[in-house]
This record gives C-alpha cells, sequence and structure tokens, in this order.
C-alpha cells in the first residue's frame, strides 16, 4: 500500500498520513477543530490539487498547527508516499 | 549590519512560528545539526512554507544553515530552500572549494528560477583547514560576514570550550581581523550553556572586546543581552555626536584640526563616530533623520 505519514504530535504541529486509492477522502482530527475544520479541509484540497495528488486519503491528526505547518507537512507526507 | 543571530530548528513549527517575536537581528533556520537525517525532507518543507508566508513581512534577515556541501542533503537543501525570501545561506565547515561551490550552484538558481535577489553567503569557521583559508574566505564576493563555530573548532583542536575562552583567542582574533579588512561582519560563537547567565555574560563582553560585531544565540533568552552588548552605548552616541557637532565647526571655520574634551580628534575617530551614529540609527537607539 502506497502510504506517507509527516509531522509530530508536539503542540502546534500535526501528523499527516496520505493513502494511495481511488477517491479523495479528508479525516480530520483537531485540538481546534470546532472553529478551524472547515479551513483546514480547504486547505488540504487545495494542497492536494497543486500536487496533483487528489486521490488519496490523508488523515490529520492536528495539535493547533498553522497553515504553512499543515501545508508542509502534507506535501512531505505525498512526496513520502510517492517515493514508495 | 546585525547584532543578533538566532538559530531556530527546523523542524520545530512551535520554535518556528515564534521566530520572529525574540528581537533578534537574524534568524537562522537550521537544516543541519538541529534536524535528524531521516527529518530532512520535513525540515525543508516546513522552513519553504514558512518563510513564503512570513518572509515578505518580517523586518530580520532570514537565513538558512544548509548541510555541507558534499553530504547527501546539500544539493536538496539549495533546491528547496533558495528563493527571493531568504536573504543568505550559511554555510557549514566552509572552505574556500565550498563556499566557490555554493556561490556557483546559487548562480544557476537564481538564473534559472529569475530571481531578484543575490543570496547572500556566510561561512561558518569551525576546522583547522578553514581558519588557515580564513582571509581568503572573507575576500569572496558573495560573502557578508563569517561566524566562528567553537564547538567544531574545539574539537578540532582537541581542546575544551572553558568560561576564559582563552581556548578561541586567537581563532576569534584571527576572524575579526579578516572581517574587518574585507568589511564584513565578525560573528562569534553561541555560548551553548544555556542558563549559565554569568559565563554567557562573560563571554559575549570578551567577544565585544576583542571587536566581534554580533553573536549568535542557540536560545532566546540570550537575545536581549547580545543586542545591548553589541550596540553602542548612550555614551558612545553622545561623544558621537560631539564629535560630529564640532567637525562640522571646524569645517566651517576652516579649521583643519580640533579637539573635543580636551582631545585632539583627527579623521578616524571622525570615521568611528560615523559608524556609531549609522549603528545607532540601524538599531532604532536615536531619532533617524530619514523618518
Amino acid at each position: 500500500m502506497m502510504k506517507g505519514t509527516a509531522g509530530s504530535k508536539e503542540s502546534s504541529d500535526c501528523i499527516i498520513t496520505v493513502t494511495k486509492q481511488d477517491h479523495q477522502e479528508i479525516l480530520i482530527d483537531s485540538v481546534v477543530g470546532a472553529f478551524f475544520h472547515d479551513q483546514i479541509k480547504l486547505l488540504i484540497e487545495n494542497t492536494l490539487k497543486e500536487l496533483k495528488a487528489e486521490n488519496v486519503k490523508v488523515e490529520v491528526l492536528d495539535r493547533g498547527a498553522l497553515d504553512s505547518t499543515i501545508k508542509a507537512r502534507l506535501i512531505t507526507a505525498v512526496e513520502r508516499m510517492n517515493a514508495l | 549590519m546585525m547584532r543578533s543571530l538566532l538559530f531556530i530548528p527546523g523542524n520545530l513549527p512551535n520554535m518556528i512560528q515564534n521566530a520572529y517575536l525574540f528581537d533578534a537581528d537574524a534568524i537562522i533556520f537550521d537544516l543541519e545539526d538541529a534536524v535528524l537525517p531521516s527529518e530532512k525532507d520535513n525540515a525543508r518543507n516546513l522552513i519553504k512554507e514558512f518563510l513564503t508566508k512570513n518572509a515578505s513581512k518580517s523586518k530580520v534577515l532570514n537565513l538558512v544553515r544548509v548541510n555541507e556541501v558534499g553530504s547527501d542533503f546539500f544539493e536538496d537543501d539549495l533546491m528547496m530552500i533558495v528563493s527571493d525570501n531568504i536573504d543568505a545561506i550559511v554555510l557549514p565547515k566552509a572552505k574556500v572549494s565550498s563556499v566557490h561551490a555554493l556561490e556557483e550552484a546559487l548562480t544557476v538558481i537564481e538564473q534559472t528560477n529569475n530571481m531578484e535577489k543575490t543570496i547572500k553567503i556566510i561561512p561558518i569557521i569551525e576546522q583547522a583547514i578553514s581558519m588557515l583559508q580564513v582571509d581568503q574566505i572573507a575576500s569572496l564576493p558573495r560573502v557578508i560576514g563569517l561566524i566562528l563555530g567553537g564547538e567544531d573548532l574545539t574539537k578540532d583542536l582537541e581542546v575544551k570550550r572553558t568560561s576564559e575562552a582563552h581556548e578561541l583567542l586567537y581563532s576569534r582574533s584571527r576572524i575579526i581581523m579578516a572581517c574587518a579588512a574585507f568589511q564584513i561582519i565578525s560573528i562569534d560563537t553561541p555560548y551553548t550553556d544555556v542558563y549559565d547567565d554569568a559565563g554567557f555574560e562573560k563571554d559575549t563582553l570578551n567577544a565585544v572586546s576583542l571587536g566581534m560585531k554580533a553573536k549568535c544565540a542557540i536560545h532566546p533568552r540570550h537575545i536581549e543581552f547580545i543586542n545591548q552588548s553589541f550596540s553602542p552605548s548612550i555614551e558612545d552616541i553622545e561623544h558621537a555626536y560631539k564629535v560630529l557637532e564640532a567637525k562640522e565647526k571646524a569645517d566651517s571655520e576652516g579649521k583643519g584640526s580640533f579637539t573635543v574634551d580636551g582631545k585632539m580628534v583627527d579623521k578616524p575617530i571622525v570615521e568611528r563616530a560615523m559608524k556609531v551614529i549609522e549603528k545607532a540609527k540601524k538599531f532604532n537607539l536615536v531619532k533617524n533623520d530619514e523618518e
């Protein structure tokens, strides 16, 4: 199974796991999910578009990461998945 | 012009997102020692995305310490990190040959990406061989300063670092001389015993007295004292203004020589006064005429 993970459980960070599949699925577990779930989802959708990696399952365990951190971790997870 | 350069580990978001809050004049985002080999890709993306979003709004210099030339990571570091969002590359274990290699790589990346900036280089002098080449390294065109890497250098010399720092006296002086000769910034090694305040302050003042112009820090708690120590004092600024006013008066009266507080003032003293005022303005210690 093609899978890539990046990030950590530290405060202000997130762990993102990306798995190749035939459709897009985004699962977000965030300490700030009540306020920012939709914003995080949109960021992930847009980043996947930029990376041309739309048919993937993305699992996010967020510990209050900023947008730039979430985007960076997602990019690394996709790169690691593609490197397998 | 810088006084304080703060190292920030490249893979720690909680440190990176607060990097601009500590009043350092420059941030060194670290891809080298602070990042595990397995996490270099993570760190590159983190620094890149952070700088893409924040660098243009920042008032500090954004520097990145890459891995050494010839390592498995050097080329990928440059490909990912070099952009108009950074000001300089901090190059570890620098030698003349490695600075040349970096210069060439930067030229190619800048041209390929149509960059506006010419990225500068700050080599770290942390090997005995580098110390022997320090004049040549200081003279290279993109080089804007040299950092003394005390930890690695003392390892190379097989001596312990002490609070007296006698073991670094020659190296500090050598770097200061080379930097002064080529009008670039001499940057002192960080004090690594983070909570030894007395040792840190002694070490910093020692570096100032020898002629270092800035100092690295590995912890934000060192920044305030570094900034204070490498800034001109109120007395220095007042004396500098006195010298410049006396010079203006002497010029208007057609006098070639003059005194301030009973001491003869000559060209080097006037030039030093001008430098003090320039530095004071840069670091907002006096009102800037242009404001």
